[in-house]
């Protein structure tokens, strides 16, 4: 009697074990991510709105380039065009759906770009140490003395603007903080004592950064760099609007909210549209990168 | 602690040294021949001769970089192509406009965060705590230049209460924030300035706020009968230090990045200058403005660096 009871105890509790307790770290992730409804919402307008800059040509009902005299500066709901038409009399929607091509290759570059050449630094920076360490933390502190708007403008202003110099400017801005976030995470890991143990039993230094430092690194470094998108969305369109980056008639917020300004007086609403744009985009992506911090449970 | 205050000075030189080596460099991204930056169009042969001469552009660029830094320490950062006025007078008249509205910003933006960050703080997890983070992701994702213009749309355009740009008839001179037919102009910059400080400060004091309710001092204070108001003021004079802190940096971030704010107000502070500077491919200007805003900011995280470790006897840095 006792016996049997006893073994079916066991039993249950070996069944209910695994399910509390053994699950992955990617499968505690996925877990967490699927009932944050925010974070899901927030995702999915990410996608659509990507979508709908790639399949611009497919969603736009007219030429975003197409002017017309007759029709400048008509309301929202004007006729056929469903958000107006700008100084030009080009329609606002089409130009907003090809607007998006700009404003996210704009925002994605630098920081696809910072994270690449910043991480690579910061990672050997943190794994050399020593006067290697001292030397390129030193200069990106340097960097830390320019507020990032002030950097990009110095460096796209100087150079004379442009689309290139524009993305050559904010790449340069992300570089020193993801050379950080990637410098302290290494550093970080580099003393613990399996990378020592690894080392003591004659792993060589290539296998030692690609399997047990870059795993420990990768992950705050690409949370850091999704939260930095949102800000490059920002800074990107900000260049345009000063006539930096994107140049006219190639469709982009910034620069389409730079050339309604003047029109303010006759047609406010129309004139709000494309910052109202590149507002949704950088919420968006803030909100997704918080989330997936939290999900991962990364401490940056 | 003096001794860290000492450290941290010295360690303010190098990258203040670095500051000018960059500032320096910029002439040379710039397209073109550095000599035809600084002068007119117009200049004549000889016009050229004396600039080469006296910037000794004939000479190896360390030694260039020499006696630029002699010149700019001494208050020369050379002469505005546009108005022929010194760029350091230039941009030291529009530092004062771009101060009083990066201050007035903070400040908008410090009461208003401290009041929401330390009730979501106190009520973390909880629906106003959820409500205020929201508030806080929208003031860091909003892109300012739109919120600028949305405003002048609101309170300009259809209301006509508050004036659109500039700074009123009497321009910068004796501009003051007590006299109310000044003070309106500063209204719309100072609310759309204060939109990313707000975000950050907020986010700040909920996090530290939270925090300090979860030390067991707290609990301390509870089991003693201390009612829960006062155990508030105790979290809060504990978090206070670290967010005065991040006020002081975002102050300084504001002062450095108004370039996009002034435009649209043409506020005429050191961003508006800037950017008229970059319009006309005004270098000297240029160059000038960074170099002094840079510094500006290093001096600010200097600043409330030591402050930080006078009020806060916890950072034992030294």
């Amino acid at each position: 009697m006792t016996d049997v009871t006893v073994g079916s105890d066991y039993r249950a509790a070996a069944e209910e074990a695994p399910a509390q307790t053994v699950r992955g770290y990617w499968r505690t992730v996925g877990h967490r991510l699927r009932y944050d409804y925010v974070t899901l919402f927030f995702a999915l307008v990410i996608v659509l709105i990507v979508l709908a800059a790639i399949c611009a040509p497919l969603l736009a009902p007219f030429d975003p380039l197409k002017t017309s005299m007759a029709y400048r500066l008509k309301p929202i709901g004007f006729r056929q065009f469903a958000l107006g038409t700008d100084e030009l009399g080009r329609d606002m929607l089409s130009r907003l759906i090809y607007g998006g091509r700009m404003s996210l290759l704009m925002g994605l570059t630098p920081v696809a770009l910072a994270t690449i050449f910043g991480g690579t630094l910061g990672v050997v920076a943190g794994f050399l140490g020593g006067s290697v360490n001292m030397l390129i933390m030193r200069t990106v502190d340097i960097f830390f003395a320019f507020p990032s708007v002030l950097l990009a403008v110095a460096i796209s202003g100087t150079m004379g603007g442009g689309m290139a110099t524009g993305l050559i400017a904010l790449t340069l801005v992300f570089i020193p903080p993801l050379c950080r976030i990637a410098e302290t995470a290494t550093t970080q890991v580099r003393n613990l004592d399996f990378v020592e143990a690894a080392r003591a039993s004659g792993a060589p230094t290539r296998s030692i950064i690609i399997h047990h430092i870059l795993g420990n690194v990768l992950a705050p470094v690409f949370i850091y760099a999704s939260s930095l998108i949102s800000v490059a969305i920002l800074l990107a369109a900000g260049l345009s609007f000063l006539g930096l980056g994107v140049e006219p008639p190639t469709p982009d917020w910034g620069l389409m909210l730079s050339t309604l300004r003047q029109a303010i007086y006759v047609q406010p609403y129309v004139c709000a549209l494309p910052g109202l744009a590149i507002f949704i985009t950088s919420l968006s992506f803030n909100l997704v990168s918080d989330g997936l911090r939290q999900a991962m449970d990364v401490r940056i | 602690m003096w001794l860290y205050a000492a450290r941290r000075i010295l360690y303010a030189v190098p990258i203040a040294i670095g500051v000018t080596v960059i500032c320096f460099c910029l002439v040379f991204l710039a397209p073109g021949d550095p000599i035809q930056m600084l002068l007119p169009p117009d200049a004549s042969q000889q016009d050229v001769e004396y600039l080469k001469k006296l910037y000794g552009f004939d000479q190896p660029i360390p030694i260039q970089y020499f006696k630029w830094l002699v010149r700019a320490a001494s208050g020369d950062l050379g002469v505005s192509l546009q108005t022929n006025r010194p760029v350091f007078d230039e941009v030291t008249r529009a530092l004062s406009n771009t101060v009083i509205i990066s201050f007035g910003a903070v400040m908008l933006a410090f009461s208003l965060a401290f009041v929401l960050g330390t009730i979501a703080g106190y009520y973390a997890g909880r629906p106003i705590d959820r409500i205020v983070t929201g508030i806080s992701v929208v003031g860091v994702s909003v892109p300012n230049y739109w919120l600028g213009i949305v405003l002048i749309i609101v309170f300009a355009v259809e209301l006509g209460i508050l004036p659109a740009t500039g700074m009123g008839s009497k321009g910068s001179d004796d501009f003051s924030l007590r006299n109310w037919a000044q003070f309106k102009y500063a209204i719309l910059p100072i609310i759309t300035m204060s939109m990313v400080p707000l975000g950050i400060i907020m986010r700040s004091t909920r996090s530290a706020v939270a925090e300090v309710l979860a030390y067991d001092f707290v609990q301390t204070l509870r089991a003693k009968g201390l009612r829960e108001l006062a155990v508030l003021r105790h979290a809060v004079s504990n978090a206070l230090p670290q967010i005065l802190a991040v006020m002081g940096l975002q102050f300084g971030y504001l002062v450095g990045g108004s370039i996009l704010i002034e435009t649209i107000f043409t506020w005429p502070g050191t961003g508006f200058l800037l950017s008229k500077a970059i319009l006309t491919r005004d270098i000297p200007v240029l160059q000038g403005a960074i170099l002094v805003l840079a510094l500006c900011f290093v001096a600010t995280n200097l600043v409330v660096d030591l402050i930080q470790t006078a009020v806060d006897p916890r950072i034992k840095r030294a």
